[in-house]
């Protein structure tokens, strides 16, 4: 039983590992992805925005498989670490995703907010950061906390390409007769999640003091 | 000699003409209320003056230095049309207050991000930080708002918050100051208290120009009215002439709605 526990928990460990890198690399990525879709700039923002509906228009599992093989098939250099190639894959599915989120939260302020940062004096970078931006995270964090949480259960597609994620040890008792682990990986995901919905709430209720 | 003058200006949106032939000039400590039915272009006038429009024609010309010619063929860049901003300032209709910061902080903000560019900030910061927060706490008091200095924007009227906009727009000590439409978002019992700010900036001779559908007001205060109607100017000159005894016939039509003023 405490076998079975432990090789759960290190299992999820990896789903934990997966989430939290994707996190790490997926917000900042889909922020220069924003200013891509938004550029005046026409060829890149063409190109950008056609990006985001390939990735956001086809599985991620699908996505998975050509992270891995591909390398490997059309370029010869094989893709060895899959728990990377899950990353590379991860990591631009949900800064894609993220991008879109942004832009939406950008284009829902109020110009009047740009113009009265710009004749205040403010450069653009200052009416950016200093005037746009928390209120942009204000508006964002809702759609996002949904993203956050559908990515905590999107990691166990890793398995697919072959990483050890703890449905996939879980479903190795299955051969020995035991559905019990199995059933109970979903509890490793509803409190990790829980733990995150109260963080979530938190962090809104942190930027409770002002409307936007 | 004027401090403000405006030439020949013009501004159309694709084959719309907004904007034709505008000229005025303004004395400093003048204040001119420009007047006229929507869509005869007062806004666009104020927002090319602020540079939130680039005009298409004209000339415009602060002090001695002339800020915009239509004609110049080099590019402005980012820190002239920056700093030619900085001539005026602007209170806009519905406030445009910052949510996320204080009133006091609204008014300070942008004093403080300019200040950070002067050569003698790192060494006289605490002084010059000091100075542009004792010029926040004076100017929320002549607003009548030091009571609020601490509170969100959400968490005051629409007019004190736009009296917090014109605090925050007069921290900077413009030469200019403009109104559009000021008190047009708020609910008639709330105009009054921002009209008795700008009627007390004028005593001061505050040099301002005030888009307003006030005539009331307009004829009190200003110096000097302007009436636009279809992007050009039909009618200038003191109150008395252009509310109480109005020449053009453009004029006596729309100040017709007013009657009651």
């Amino acid at each position: 039983m405490q076998e079975i526990i432990k090789v759960l928990f290190s299992g999820f460990g990896e789903n934990l590992r997966i989430f939290i890198l994707t996190l790490a690399m997926a917000i900042p990525l889909g922020l220069i992805i924003t200013f891509g879709s938004m550029t005046k700039f026409k060829p890149v923002r063409w190109l950008t925005r056609t990006f985001v509906w390939i990735i956001r228009g086809t599985p991620l599992m699908l996505q998975l498989f050509v992270v891995l093989y591909a390398p490997g098939l059309l370029f010869g250099i094989p893709m060895r670490d899959r728990l990377v190639a899950t990353l590379v894959a991860f990591v631009i599915n949900y800064a894609a995703y993220f991008s879109e989120i942004y832009r939406g939260g950008i284009e829902s302020i109020p110009r009047g907010q740009y113009e009265a940062g710009a004749v205040l004096g403010m450069t653009r970078r200052q009416v950016f950061f200093k005037v746009v931006l928390l209120q942009v995270i204000k508006r964002i964090v809702p759609s996002m906390g949904n993203e956050v949480i559908t990515l905590v259960k999107d990691t166990a597609l890793a398995r697919v390409i072959g990483v050890a994620e703890i449905i996939m040890v879980a479903e190795r008792y299955t051969k020995q007769g035991l559905i019990g682990p199995l059933f109970s990986t979903g509890l490793y995901f509803l409190l990790f999640n829980g733990i995150l919905t109260l963080l979530l709430g938190r962090i809104e209720r942190k930027m409770d003091y002002f409307r936007v | 000699m004027a401090i403000l003058e405006v030439n020949n200006l013009g501004k159309s949106f694709g084959t719309t003409e907004v904007l034709k032939d505008i000229s005025f000039s303004l004395e400093k400590g003048e204040s001119l209320a420009i007047i006229g039915s929507s869509g005869s272009g007062k806004t666009t006038l104020l927002r090319c003056l602020n540079f939130l429009e680039t005009p298409d024609q004209g000339t415009i010309r602060v002090g001695d230095e002339i800020i915009f010619d239509a004609n110049r063929t080099s590019v402005v860049s980012n820190a002239e049309l920056r700093k030619n901003r900085l001539h005026f300032g602007l209170v806009f209709q519905n406030f445009n207050l910052f949510p996320q910061y204080t009133a006091f902080r609204n008014v300070t903000l942008a004093g403080e991000l300019l200040a950070q560019e002067r050569p003698d900030f790192k060494a006289n910061k605490k002084t010059i930080l000091e100075e542009i927060q004792q010029r926040g706490r004076d100017l929320l008091a002549s607003v009548g708002l030091s009571a609020k200095a601490d509170n969100y924007p959400h968490q005051l009227s629409g007019g004190q918050q736009q009296r917090v906009a014109i605090a925050r727009a007069l921290a900077l000590n413009p030469d200019i100051l403009c109104f559009d439409e000021p008190t047009s978002a708020l609910d008639p019992e709330l105009t009054g208290e921002v009209l008795s700010v700008i009627r007390s900036l004028a005593s001061e001779k505050t040099t301002m120009i005030i888009v307003t559908h006030e005539m009331g007001f307009a004829r009190q205060v200003a110096d000097n009215v302007l009436f636009m109607d279809k992007g050009i100017v039909i009618e200038y000159g003191s109150p008395a002439d252009v509310i109480d005894h109005p020449q053009h016939e453009r004029t006596k039509r729309f100040l017709e709605n007013y009657t009651n003023a």
